[in-house]
């Protein structure tokens, strides 16, 4: 194959994987632009194993296919909750194979390597053992092996600022001194592991949909380094989309929370305020109940526009099942109902439509928060489902806290709220919620799947 | 290929790329994210490359697994996006439809 018609092919196949994203940008479209991405991806592997005239080597194909296998196994048992760690855990696994690669390359006789290659690659290892370790202590956090809450450690910053330190130097070790790089990538591998588990264990449940996206990021950042060293073009493109698609969510994260991705790269996430209890008023308010003269069945009977607003805890509770039941009793009652979904809500962005959509909710019924906050004031009834941070009031006033400035779904607005969660407890971020003790809200506590079920069932409207 | 050039391409795709993401609704947002994870796995074309040049064992070893790594990403990512995308229907075809799974 000559080298232009390996560019032309590559390049073609890099703008259909391109394509292929830019067709995400709907529903109606995205299957096909996800089935596209892969044709393109199947490509670029048959592109590169003729290049390389190996396409008959049997031992390469047998790791596709054991890894492919893995994959798919992995890709059909995950269930929707499930989603966060599943894409924590493929976004170490993206970093670890490419750091892995940054290895093999300088396990060779480094000192043959050009300066390019060399430096690639040293970035390339320290880049993807970040993600890795990184993404493994926040996929083992979101699955329960780890303690959710922020965990700092005896010297934090000092061993944080250390291991970068080593990192950097040994990166540049790699550059300046060919004939040592054998030493000098133990030494980055070993410093870079060591920041990603420094970075990861600092951070909090709410914090982790910013965390997730940086380290999306950071794994296509690590391919497209590799790609560098290895003058494999498609490599450096594909990862630099990656890389840019990380930068989005994290972004956008980031002003749904109102956190500069300053302070979120320096690790200054939640940890600071996630013990306060905040300046909200005193939560066993004499106000509450003043709503309960009607019951919360009655208010639903009578409601014209419901809105609901789900939460983590609706994921916890496994209560999107009943939600969506609920929605469509209601809307055969003759209710309009739709859902408020909070940019952060879950722990990845996106979350929440997921499981509603599972759950056979359909999907121009979520609306996102700028569009749905002025209709608060409309609303008959809005239902709180699992959601406490992103409805809390106290955003708006308790200074020094992690939901400080935080722009919040405006529920008070409208007429009644009924609040499904377990219990009054903070959330993730620790700061009270008074928006519990207001006149027009009731309190529905217990297991959300439980509550929401019991309110369709005493609200159905006789036919 | 030379530095410039693909650093050029670097631009060139982290550019496009933020760009044409940038247009995909927040409600797309996680299938987006395990689509990425399925695009990280172009590492593959790495590993691939770079089990071809590698001598001892030890490397040879390591370049297969990074392929293997990589490959449960590309499959398992994209896999999951297509499951989770299938999901999302419109008013008039879901509407009704109570949820089956």
């Amino acid at each position: 194959m000559t080298p232009l018609a390996y560019h032309l092919v590559a390049l073609a196949l890099a703008a259909g994987m391109v394509w292929g994203i830019h067709w995400m940008n709907s529903p109606r479209t995205a299957v096909r632009g996800n089935l596209l991405g892969s044709l393109c991806m199947l490509g670029a592997i048959v592109l590169t194993l003729i290049r390389h005239g190996v396409l008959a080597r049997g031992d390469l194909w047998l790791a596709m296919v054991v890894g492919g296998a893995a994959g798919s196994v992995l890709a059909a048992a995950v269930s929707m909750v499930q989603m966060p760690q599943l894409v924590a855990l493929l976004n170490g696994l993206g970093g670890g194979a490419s750091a892995l690669v940054a290895w093999v390359i300088l396990g060779g006789n480094a000192d043959t390597l050009d300066a390019v290659t060399r430096s690639g690659a040293g970035l390339a290892l320290a880049v993807g053992a970040v993600t890795l370790s990184g993404s493994a202590v926040a996929a083992g956090k979101l699955h329960g092996k780890i303690n959710g809450r922020p965990i700092i450690l005896p010297g934090h910053m000092l061993w944080s600022v250390l291991s970068l330190a080593v990192m950097v130097l040994g990166v540049a070790g790699i550059l300046a001194a060919p004939a040592d790089a054998g030493l000098l990538s133990v030494l980055t591998l070993l410093a870079a592991l060591g920041f990603g588990v420094l970075f990861a264990i600092r951070i909090g449940g709410a914090d982790m949909p910013i965390t997730i996206s940086l380290l999306n990021s950071l794994s296509g950042l690590a391919a497209s380094i590799a790609g560098f060293a290895l003058r494999n073009p498609l490599l450096v493109v594909a990862g630099a989309v990656v890389g840019a698609a990380g930068l989005v969510l994290t972004e956008h994260m980031c002003r749904a929370m109102n956190r500069a991705l300053g302070g979120v790269l320096l690790g200054r996430l939640g940890a600071g305020g996630a013990v306060q209890a905040g300046e909200a008023p005193a939560a066993a308010s004499p106000a509450r109940g003043a709503a309960q003269a009607a019951s919360p069945s009655s208010l639903l009977k009578k409601a014209e526009l419901v809105i609901i607003v789900p939460g983590y805890g609706m994921a916890l509770a496994q209560a999107q099942h009943e939600v969506a039941n609920l929605m469509q009793q209601m809307e055969a009652d003759g209710a309009k109902v739709c859902f408020a979904i909070h940019p952060v809500a879950g722990r990845m962005p996106g979350h929440m439509n997921v499981l509603l959509a599972e759950a056979g909710v359909p999907y121009d019924k979520l609306c996102e928060m700028d569009a749905i906050n002025p209709k608060f004031k409309n609303a008959d009834v809005v239902i709180v489902v699992g959601a406490n941070d992103v409805v809390n009031p106290a955003a708006a006033t308790a200074e020094d806290t992690p939901i400080y400035g935080m722009p919040i779904l405006r529920v008070s607005d409208a007429k009644h709220v009924m609040v499904c969660n377990k219990d009054t407890e903070p959330g993730y971020a620790g700061v009270e919620n008074p928006l519990y003790s207001y006149d027009n809200v009731t309190l529905l506590l217990g297991d959300a799947k439980d509550t929401v079920a019991r309110l369709a069932r005493e609200s159905h409207r006789a036919p | 290929m030379n530095a410039w050039v693909l650093l050029l391409l670097f631009c060139l795709g982290a550019g496009l790329g933020y760009r044409v993401i940038r247009q995909v609704p927040s409600l797309l947002h996680t299938p987006l994210m395990s689509g990425m994870n399925a695009l990280s796995g172009v590492t593959v074309l790495g590993a691939l490359a770079a089990t071809v040049a590698a001598v001892t064992t030890g490397d040879r070893a390591c370049a297969a697994l990074a392929v293997a790594l990589a490959m449960v990403n590309i499959v398992g990512g994209f896999l999951v996006t297509h499951r989770m995308l299938r999901m999302f229907k419109p008013q008039e075809e879901g509407g009704e439809v109570p949820a089956n799974e």
